[in-house]
């Protein structure tokens, strides 16, 4: 709604979302804004489907985001982008790592990981970057890093400078997996401005 | 300075600035996270207790003695607590008492969903509920002010969307930490029936004070816009009613037993059209209702579930634009009130038992022997979904071992096949009850105790049998073998739960004996490795698919290459896929 900033992190459990979504929230308090996050976990390490919400801006009410009300959808799985597209507004964007990680109910064979969902999300969706964030974290030297590139797609796409950015890491992430994640970071970023 | 907290944290954070000295829990989503975050801090003596009864013993136990206390668990633990709890009330406290009930609306992860504010009118206690980080840490203040004031224990009741969401709070410092001098004083804490009978007046005494205080309480405030249409809410629900309805007036509730009654018909008086939005039942609205005053809530919001803003634009809105057109909503709202179509349909991905997890293979074994399975609450929970499919009843802590009693002496036929399921901390938490029940009644049922030395389900709390404190002091073991002799059960078996052969002949063993029997399974819950053994390797596969039968996620299958892949990062090397290929394809790595 007016003046508030709404983002969704999805993903898988174990992939990392929720300390992508604190780093944004560090962000976004170092620009002086109210932030709420919301995240439902307790079974988030157990491979299920992992949402965390964050919005922001000069004040905000509900913790929660409505449906068709999503700025930017930041997908750590394209089956969780394909799973979470309704909750776009109209002119949103979506940012979604090409990375395949399939549900027990395929595993077992008991579903189909359906194959169009990068054809799908372009044909639907106005603003989709896809990008290979596994490899790009891999190349940066550790392949957990994949959600903090992905934070670095996210920076490429909002109006806030790139420093802010680097304080939130060095804030939220450990001291020897920093100058991994800088790396991971800027290779998201410099993936999504060339 | 200002952090953004979860509610959680912020009662936790509370707990330290405000004075408690003594904290206690059995952990429960979404409550856990609060005696996590209070162990943080080691000015408070915090601990894990086997149950919520015994954690609400131990809080009452500390008033008594004089330190500020908190107790937390989730909804479903107040039923556990209930029988202090409803004591405690007639008793009153020495130093402060809050009870904290961490409801789950929508049932994130839940086996129901009730409406924890019952609680306080029935047991006669206060009830605050916050609607952010920030009040959530300011209400342990009020409620510790209330406690000691009004001599009663308080109810803090939260809900997921509190426990769990992350907002600003200021960030104070801690007040001295006192403990009040200790007098003896039975006539009020001694509750035998005469001196019950003294306090049951006091009771109600106490009830009519409150609700002067609540007329009072700041906690209880208007916000006056608009006259046309008026909203009375509570907890989360006024955020939701901030951001739906910014031009309504609004009566926010912080303090929801005892209502302020004069508050609230000074308040409808003042709005023509008004509504009650709250989460569940309708508490709020009920006792509105018997004011005399007219609201509508229910009849336009569902008493199940989590509301949101879209959910009161639509139904509020459209009762709105028929009731009162003149407050018609606007545009901007009606956009959000269209229902968004979902355009992909995406198989689902429900959470699952881990690679490596030791109940995967017990499961696989009970399947194939065909037993009735009377389960519990943990994440072998997750055993029900398909493949395993390994369970057929669920219905509270510690339930699989009573259940199963109850099974066998309906229907004596289930005694040769039927096996109760239960983890190592939630037969810590009320399976030890059951399993004196097995044997006290006679029965002949098999309890596999699944003991994966922690409580895994809500993250790795320690509990009595894994020999370490919250407060990460070394302490001594339960040995769950020895308990149950002691208890009379002369046949305890302990197994590898990652040998299946043994396994197997162990479960057919004591099924078959008329007599109880208690096995114990054990290997580590699989996030507890740290050096993780070789992944297995898959070679010459025959392409039969049994292997899949177990589920383990670290397993698929190729349908190109026509063979199994194992999924080397998320592999244990467990090796309970290797017992289970009649080919040999699945080897050890590097065998
Ligand atoms: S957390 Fe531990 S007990 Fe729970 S499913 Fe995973 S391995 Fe099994
Ligand atoms: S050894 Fe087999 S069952 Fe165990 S984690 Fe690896 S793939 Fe899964």
């Amino acid at each position: 709604m007016s003046g508030v900033l709404n983002i969704l992190f999805v993903g898988v459990g174990g992939q990392g979302a929720i300390l992508a979504s604190k780093i944004l929230s560090h962000v976004a308090l170092s620009k002086g804004w109210d932030v709420k996050l919301s995240e439902i976990h307790g079974m988030a390490q157990r491979g299920g489907s992992v949402v965390t919400q964050v919005r922001m801006g000069e004040i905000v009410f509900s913790p929660t985001i409505e449906a068709g009300d999503v700025h930017i959808l930041v997908a750590f799985e394209k089956l969780e982008a394909y799973r979470w597209a309704h909750m776009l507004k109209k002119d949103g964007k979506a940012i979604v790592n090409d990375q395949r990680i399939e549900p027990l109910p395929v595993l077992i064979g008991a579903a189909k990981y359906p194959d169009s969902i990068l054809d799908d999300l372009n044909s639907s969706i106005q603003n989709v970057t896809v990008i290979p964030a596994l490899d790009l974290a891999t190349e940066a030297g550790n392949a957990k890093a994949t959600n903090v590139v992905l934070m670095g797609i996210l920076a490429a796409h909002m109006d806030i400078p790139l420093e802010r950015w680097q304080e939130a890491l060095e804030a939220k992430v450990p001291a020897k997996l920093l100058e991994v994640n800088k790396k991971a970071f800027m290779a998201g970023y410099n993936f999504a401005v060339k | 300075m200002k952090a953004l907290l979860t509610g959680n944290e912020a009662i936790a954070r509370g707990a330290y600035e405000y004075g408690i000295s003594v904290a206690a829990a059995y952990p429960g989503t979404p409550s856990t996270e609060i005696l996590e975050n209070i162990s943080k801090y080691p000015e408070i003596y915090s601990q894990w207790s086997p149950n919520e009864k015994v954690a609400m013993e131990v809080g009452v136990g500390a008033s008594i003695a004089g330190a500020r206390t908190l107790v937390a668990m989730k909804h479903v633990g107040v039923n556990v607590a209930a029988d202090p709890l409803f004591t405690a009330a007639y008793s009153g406290v020495r130093g402060g008492l809050i009870l904290v009930s961490a409801d789950d609306p929508g049932m994130h992860s839940s086996q129901n969903e009730q409406d924890n504010r019952h609680y306080a009118p029935f047991a006669k206690i206060p009830m605050l509920e916050p609607s952010d980080s920030q009040e959530a840490k300011d209400m342990v203040k009020l409620a510790l002010e209330i406690s000691e004031t009004f001599d009663t224990p308080v109810l803090l009741r939260i809900t997921t969307r509190i426990a769990h969401s992350q907002s600003l709070v200021e960030l104070g410092e801690p007040m001295e930490r006192e403990i009040k001098p200790y007098t003896k004083d039975a006539k009020k804490f001694v509750m035998i029936p005469a001196h019950a009978r003294t306090r049951r007046v006091f009771l109600e005494e106490r009830d009519a004070q409150l609700a002067t205080f609540s007329e009072q309480s700041a906690a209880n405030f208007v916000e006056m816009r608009q006259q046309s249409f008026g909203i009375i809410t509570s907890g989360v629900s006024y955020q939701y009613v901030k951001e739906a309805f910014p031009q309504a007036s609004v009566l926010r509730l912080g303090i929801t037993h005892p209502i302020p009654k004069q508050k609230i018909m000074d308040f409808a008086n003042e709005v023509d059209t008004l509504f009650v939005v709250e989460e569940l039942e309708p508490y709020l609205e009920n006792q509105i209702k018997a004011l005399g005053i007219k609201v509508v809530g229910k009849d336009l919001l569902p008493p199940y579930g989590e509301l949101s803003v879209s959910l009161l634009q639509k139904n509020l809105g459209a009762y709105l634009n028929v009731a009162n057109p003149s407050v018609a909503v606007t545009t901007e709202q009606s956009n959000i009130m269209q229902e968004v179509q979902q355009p992909f349909t995406a198989p689902v991905r429900p959470p699952v038992m881990c690679p490596g997890c030791p109940h995967r293979g017990v499961f696989y074994v009970i399947k194939q022997l065909k037993l009735v399975v009377s389960g519990d609450i943990g994440c072998y929970t997750l055993g029900t979904m398909p493949p395993l499919e390994a369970m057929d009843t669920c219905i509270c802590m510690g339930a699989s071992i009573s259940a199963a009693v109850g099974m066998e002496k309906a229907n004596p036929e289930l005694a040769g096949k039927l096996v109760a399921v239960i983890g190592d901390s939630t037969f810590m938490h009320s399976g030890v009850t059951g399993l004196m029940d097995v044997v006290y009644n006679k029965t002949a049922a098999t309890i596999i105790i699944l003991d994966n030395s922690i409580t895994a389900m809500t993250g790795h709390q320690y509990h009595p049998g894994t020999g370490k404190t919250l407060m990460n002091e070394d302490s001594p073991t339960v040995d769950f073998a020895a308990l149950a002799k002691s208890l009379g059960v002369r046949r305890v078996a302990e197994v590898d739960a990652f040998d299946l052969e043994t396994v197997k002949k162990v479960i057919q063993e004591e099924v078959a004996a008329p007599e109880p029997s208690v096995i114990i399974a054990r290997q580590p819950c699989a996030l507890m490795l740290k050096g993780q053994t070789e992944a297995v390797v898959c070679e010459d596969c025959k392409a039969c698919r049994v292997c899949l039968r177990i589920g383990c996620p670290a397993l698929s299958f190729d349908e190109e290459g026509k063979t199994v892949v194992v999924n080397k990062p998320l592999c244990t090397g467990c090796n309970v896929c290797i017992q289970i290929c009649k080919f040999g394809a699945l080897r050890k790595g590097g065998a």
